[in-house]
């Protein structure tokens, strides 16, 4: 009885203690729902309409019924989990193996981590537009170099087949610097102790990378996945500087099919996507997110 | 800013020529604001009318805005129709894109303007809504066809193709001969479309009637051997190997000089691309000529043609009366004159009393007599029906890069279209 009451006057004390009035919070409150609450809300309401910005019919749910037989929706939808897949993926892989390379004593490791972070500090347009013309099927450097090597290089944007591959990986280039630094973090935060230990029990290189460094190391893993995947799921930019969702559909994401839709005008038929990708998102993040946090919970 | 007082300036340096010319007509005063799209030329044009303008008008200021062409300048015009902040004279697209600005709710009627007088009355009808008429020419009438590289059909001895076969034994010798035979530019979707969009004069001469029945959700593309023919030809193109190697990649202006300077042969292309040719590569425009798409039958060889874009006023336009003089300026004979001079003739004018001058590009001589008394035309589906469906571009880049055939091609089309004639609320779909 005595902890309850106990409790109760922390509980107390604790709302006493708060230095400002409830009204404080009024003019971010006010931010808040003009700039985030109502478009989202409105949003909502015009994914219900057939929409011309002139003004607005209520049709129910046939933007969505419309947008699920977008015949490139499906292919869409694959070629974005793939490409978050593959981003993701990779960017974990090469992201832990450059940390643990950039964490040991090697020579310039200053310098090469910045160069490194140096394409994450670069506009992704910037970015696609470079890798379009490296990429260009005669004249890129890229086939120029493989060509001096005798290897006929590939149509690395205008091929269908490998159009979401090499976008991929040129997100791969420009996000696994983030991914990189994220990691450092996460191994130089691995108290020393625990490869002490692992040394005196005789452990080599490889078992202590298996066996101390990578589980110590989930909450960064945890937190490169889940920022990656987003990112991947959401991809637009790159891939419209790059492909426009092209040669034909091979590259179309969801959101370049939402974009799509939005250039030809289809305003409430773009919006009902868009809560699409965003009801998507949700429904796989966040069990994602949660598995990832609860395993790491019970180390 | 600056470059506006200079052109002020300069402005009233020559007024004294023209004092006696411009005393018969009332000046105008005040600042104009105009919206433009971004092509070259478009931009080139603009800037030069506003100078003939200001030297008319010397106390009338004008500012140029430029905007992106595409899907995202037709976005820009409508957000700012949407939201009362549109420049005073904007160039917009005529025909089925212009009822998408609903245009009886944002534009100023031009309908009574003296100027519409000499107006070709085809254009009016692409710029009209709800009996009233909205646009003025912007540009010259356009064909949609084949330009081609004249010293390769010398060195080969070639003949102008009349019917698809003699087209395709042409491509047949040009591509023996070690030449890129056509020229197809996917870095730029939309330049995919012009074998399918350039053959409607042919799907026309067989079907007469098939855009009502296109809009009224009767034909299709699918189903219609005639206009399915357009999506087969490309197919048989891409299939015989007569593209050049990087047409995946290939932009516009890409193919624009390819034709000009001999790198390919034939480019399908609309004949504004002639406009490209003199700004980008001057010293080559009398090496490129033109011809329809050729159908089954020599006998009814025409051209699809298109009709210009249009210049609009808005209806709350902050001075009227002077867009209105501006834009009677350029659908005027003097603004004909200042356009032969800025950008060249890249084809027949849409107003009376324009002049083409003596010394026309051969590509556009040899368009002419499509135009002419007797000469076999037809105007472009988007003209004759509200509907088209935005994916086209994409669907032909799979035909003509082989990820998709002729028949499933034309099938998917008929499924975009059947979303767009849905999202216009047209009736019987």
């Amino acid at each position: 009885m005595a902890n309850v009451s106990g409790a109760q006057d922390r509980a107390g004390r604790a709302r006493k203690r708060s230095a400002y009035p409830g009204w404080f919070y009024l003019p971010a409150a006010i931010i808040y729902a003009a700039l985030f609450l109502a478009p989202t809300f409105a949003s909502l309401y015009f994914s219900l309409t057939r929409w011309t910005l002139f003004d607005s019919v209520f049709i129910g749910f046939d933007n969505f019924a419309q947008f699920f037989r977008e015949p490139f929706l499906v292919q869409g939808l694959l070629n974005t989990l793939t490409y978050a897949l593959i981003s993701s993926g990779l960017k974990v892989v090469l992201g832990m193996a450059l940390a643990i390379m950039l964490t040991s004593q090697i020579v310039a490791r200053g310098y090469l981590r910045s160069v490194i972070f140096f394409p994450v500090l670069v506009s992704t347009v910037g970015v696609g537009i470079t890798f379009t013309v490296l990429m260009h099927p005669t004249q890129g450097m890229i086939n120029e170099t493989l060509a001096m090597l005798g290897i006929a290089g590939p149509g690395w944007l205008v091929d269908p087949k490998l159009a979401l591959i090499s976008v991929a990986l040129v997100d791969v280039w420009k996000g696994v610097g983030l991914a990189t630094v994220i990691y450092i973090a996460g191994v130089v935060a691995i108290p020393k102790d625990y490869y002490e230990a692992a040394r005196i029990d005789g452990a080599t290189k490889w078992q202590n990378f298996l066996y101390v460094t990578l589980p110590l190391m989930r909450p960064a893993t945890a937190t490169v996945i889940t920022l990656s995947f987003i990112g991947g799921l959401r991809t637009f930019d790159l891939i419209w500087a790059m492909t426009k969702g092209g040669p034909g559909f091979a590259s179309d994401t969801i959101a370049s099919v939402i974009y799509k839709q939005y250039q030809a005008g289809f305003y409430g038929l773009s919006t009902a996507g868009n809560v699409v990708l965003f009801i998507l998102i949700a429904v796989l993040v966040v069990p994602l997110t949660m598995l990832l946090n609860r395993k790491q919970g019970h180390e | 800013m600056t470059k506006t007082k200079t052109s002020a300036l300069m402005g009233a340096s020559v007024l004294g020529m023209l004092l006696t010319a411009s005393a018969v007509q009332a000046q105008q005063s005040g600042n104009l604001s105009i919206l433009t799209d971004n092509g070259p030329q478009s931009v080139a044009i603009m800037e030069a009318w506003a100078e003939a303008y200001k030297a008319k008008n010397p106390d009338v200021t004008i500012d140029i805005e430029v905007r992106p062409g595409g899907g995202d300048g037709d976005n820009i015009v409508k957000t700012r129709l949407a939201t009362g902040a549109m420049a005073d004279v904007f160039s917009y697209n005529s025909g089925s894109l212009f009822q998408a600005i609903n245009p009886t709710q944002n534009l100023m009627p031009l309908t009574d303007e003296p100027f519409q007088d000499n107006v070709q009355e085809s254009f009016k009808t692409v710029v009209s809504a709800g009996g009233e008429v909205y646009g003025a020419p912007f540009a010259p009438a356009m064909g949609g066809g084949i330009l081609y590289n004249k010293p390769i059909y010398e060195e080969l001895g070639l003949e102008i193709p009349t019917t698809w076969d003699e087209f395709m034994a042409n491509n047949e010798a040009i591509k023996e001969a070690g030449h890129v035979a056509v020229i197809q530019t996917y870095g730029d979707t939309w330049t995919s479309q012009l074998f399918v969009l350039s053959d409607f004069f042919n799907v026309l001469a067989e079907e007469p009637d098939f855009a009502e029945k296109f809009t009224a959700n009767e034909a299709k593309f699918a189903t219609s051997p005639a206009a399915m023919r357009g999506f087969e030809r490309l197919q048989a193109v891409a299939e015989a190997g007569y593209f050049n190697a990087d047409a995946g990649a290939a932009t516009y202006a890409d193919g624009v000089r390819m034709v000009a300077m001999g790198e390919g042969a034939h480019y399908p292309m609309l004949t504004f691309a002639i406009g490209a040719i003199a700004e980008t590569a001057p010293d080559y425009l009398d090496d490129v000529g033109f011809f329809a798409q050729p159908g089954d039958n020599a006998e009814s060889n025409g051209l699809t043609t298109w009709l210009p874009d249009s210049v609009y006023i808005p209806q709350n336009a902050a001075n009227p009366e002077l867009a209105k003089d501006f834009v009677a300026f350029l659908a005027s004979p003097e603004g004909c004159e200042v356009r032969n001079e800025a950008v060249g003739a890249t084809g027949p004018y849409m107003v009376a009393g324009c002049e083409l001058p003596a010394d026309v590009p051969p590509a556009v001589s040899d368009m002419l007599p499509y135009f002419e008394e007797g000469g076999q035309n037809a105007p472009a589906l988007e003209f004759l029906s509200p509907i088209k469906g935005p994916a086209l571009e994409q669907i032909l880049v799979e035909v003509g890069t082989g990820s998709r055939d002729a028949a499933s091609a034309a099938a998917l089309y008929d499924e975009d279209v059947r979303k767009q004639a849905q999202q216009l609320g047209i009736a019987a779909w």
